[in-house]
């Protein structure tokens, strides 16, 4: 939502429905207080009362989430969802961990507060704009009331004594659109304050505290880490039976050569000059694996010109015409960029392989402590984050860092990978562009 | 023919100098530093160059920027790099001033000894020798703007970026050299290379292959 559709009149009776909303959700709180309290007290004696409660704990999670929904989207008041997933086992045991869970306590608490003050805001809000309406439309139901029953009855309906205004006649009777003036203008003012303060209210109890937050940063950060760990395992695994197989084996093959030559130098020339080309053919063979296993691992030239050289590189042997916009002010850390570089090559195979593009640029930014690497090909789009697909290893690499691969790819393209990493940058580039410019 | 060396690797810079000096060369000066070598590029001025990429104090691409910068002190500076490793957009960057005298081999490749001082030969008489490899990768992209071309003409175009002369082509292809010749022609036909300066047209149609879109022309800056 836009900040000028925040000021917009639209906006104000979107609140105002949204006042009208909690007004209404005010009684499904207090029954589902009312429910927990009953039902916990019964648990003790089982029966009916555990899943009772059960259920009263789990729909009041659904009723938060509304409210949750409902403030970030109409408030731009983000609450966290403090949950930890609903836990497994037999009711009882499902009940006991709820239990002893804090946000389940915090919930509670909350629908018992809001029982108390939570008509607060809402109410006003509803009230202020009652009162636009009612005063706004006393010259109409004066002159309805006049004509249908005189004004005796027009002045007993819409009686309103304020001492310096009494409603008797259709002139004093358009004195009420002052007032609604003023009604308005308490509604145009208020109303967001009342219930962004209702809503920050909510949020105290409703949002995860200090502690939640870091439990679910811990969870997250054991299995990135768990992640990359395999990943690291793997890749070690990948090295050393490319080395014992490859270059490994070619040297111990040169190193034979070159000794039954040694032998072979006297007695047979010709056959030893065979052996020492062999050798040297090895030893190139044995030269070529390892220089395939060094660029598999951090490519020379992304040492020698980091990111932007290294995706210049990958976009020469791009079939496509690939651009390249660097827009980095500085050199983020080589761990970053190693992984950076690898994120787009796959996202660069992943476009020759399925896209049908005829263009693609690589944007290199930085914003916000992120390094922004954006990679849009003209393709026929439809590109999607499945498991096992190319994507989802980019996800898996990026986690590590804690970074994100975000994806639009709406039919008929273009689709725009966006792959972001917090860090920091070397203050300036340490490496420019050669001198060819 | 007087060589300067920029390489830091002792054992290899002892081993390039006895290969260079049994091949009749004169080494004047073996640099193992990046400001070293630029400064002995500019004092020589060597009939050819032979620079490793990665030299210290960076151990980036210090060699290469040395060389390219001694050829804009220079022009037409023959320079042959040497690496562990290559890199089409090194090749893209040593060509990119087409005056022609640049090669670009593996260090592997020292030891046909032959092709290298072959190689090294052409380089100082202005020509160009490309790595097998840095061809390969780029053919392996399947290059848009080689898509006019024949696979013969690829293949032709391939061997000319290596830095064969028409006759090593014809060998190579098992064709005759006038057939070569007629490919050769159709490739700077179909690459829009200009009729004039004949010498260079070669570098042109290897630059071609390298800079396969203007528009990819390196990182904007």
């Amino acid at each position: 939502m836009t900040i000028s559709a925040h000021r917009g009149l639209r906006w104000r009776l979107q609140l105002t429905g949204l006042a009208l909303g909690l007004a209404v959700l005010y009684g499904v709180g207090i029954a589902l207080f009312v429910l927990t309290v009953v039902g916990l007290p019964l648990s003790l004696v089982a029966g009916v009362g555990i899943p009772l409660t059960l259920a009263a704990l789990l729909l009041t999670r659904g009723f938060t989430d509304l409210y949750r929904w409902a403030f970030a989207r109409l408030l731009g008041v983000a609450i966290g969802r403090p949950y930890l997933p609903w836990p497994r086992g037999h009711l009882g045991s499902q009940l006991w961990q709820l239990l002893r869970t804090p946000t389940t306590w915090r919930d509670l608490l909350w629908l018992l507060l809001n029982a108390v003050v939570g008509l607060l805001a809402p109410v006003l809000v509803l009230a202020l704009a009652g009162g636009v309406l009612w005063y706004a439309s006393l010259p109409l139901l004066w002159a309805i009331l006049d004509r249908a029953a005189g004004p005796e009855m027009a002045e007993w309906v819409l009686r309103t004594d304020f001492g310096f205004w009494a409603i008797d006649s259709q002139q004093t009777a358009y004195a009420g659109l002052a007032i609604a003036g003023g009604f308005a203008l308490l509604w145009w003012l208020l109303t967001p304050h009342l219930l962004r303060g209702y809503a920050r209210f909510c949020g105290t109890l409703l949002g995860p505290t200090g502690a939640a937050t870091l439990a679910a940063r811990v969870r997250q950060l054991t299995e990135s880490r768990a992640e990359t760990v395999d990943a690291q395992a793997a890749e070690l695994r990948r090295i050393e039976r490319d080395l014992h197989d490859g270059a490994q084996a070619r040297l111990v093959s040169l190193g034979m050569s070159i000794g039954l030559a040694e032998e072979l130098i006297r007695t047979d020339p010709e056959a030893a000059i065979r052996l020492l080309s062999e050798a040297r053919e090895d030893s190139g063979e044995a030269l070529a694996e390892l220089r395939q296993l060094v660029r598999g691992m951090h490519p020379p030239v992304l040492a020698d010109r980091g990111l932007p050289g290294g995706v210049a590189a990958l976009a020469i042997t791009h079939p496509l015409p690939v651009t390249v916009v660097d827009e980095l002010p500085g050199r983020p850390p080589a761990p970053v960029e190693s992984a950076a570089y690898f994120a787009v090559s796959e996202a660069l195979t992943n476009i020759s392989k399925h896209a049908g593009a005829t263009a693609v640029e690589v944007r290199l930014a930085y914003a916000d402590g992120r390094l922004v690497v954006t990679v849009t090909d003209d393709g026929r789009g439809g590109a999607q984050l499945v498991s096992g697909g190319g994507l989802r290893g980019v996800e898996r690499r990026l986690s590590a860092f804690d970074g994100t691969v975000s994806l639009t790819s709406p039919a008929g393209g273009p689709t725009v990978v966006t792959m972001e990493i917090p860090c920091e940058l070397s203050s300036a580039k340490t490496t420019p562009s050669s001198g060819t410019g | 023919m007087r060589v300067v060396l920029g390489e830091d690797h002792a054992l290899l810079r002892d081993g390039l100098t006895r290969l260079l000096v049994a091949h009749d060369c004169d080494v004047v000066e073996a640099a193992d530093t990046g400001p070293t070598l630029a400064a002995a590029l500019t004092r020589h001025r060597p009939d050819v160059a032979v620079v490793d990429v990665r030299l210290p104090p960076t151990f980036t691409d210090e060699g290469l920027r040395a060389a390219i910068a001694a050829r804009q002190v220079i022009p037409g500076l023959p320079v042959l790099v040497l690496s562990q490793y290559v890199e089409p957009l090194y090749a893209r960057e040593l060509l990119a001033d087409r005056a022609g005298g640049v090669g670009y081999l593996l260090k592997d490749r020292v030891s046909q000894v032959a092709q290298f001082v072959d190689a090294l030969r052409r380089v100082a008489a202005g020509g160009t020798a490309m790595d097998p490899e840095v061809v390969a990768q780029l053919l392996g992209g399947g290059r848009d703007r080689l898509a006019p071309l024949t696979a013969r003409e690829q293949e032709v175009l391939a061997l000319m970026a290596e830095g064969r002369t028409n006759a090593a082509i014809a060998r190579a292809l098992f064709v005759t050299e006038k057939a070569v010749g007629k490919h050769i022609n159709n490739v700077f036909r179909k690459l829009d290379l200009p009729e004039s300066a004949d010498d260079n047209r070669r570098v042109l149609a290897v630059l071609a292959y390298l800079q396969h879109d203007p528009a990819t022309d390196g990182p904007r800056r």
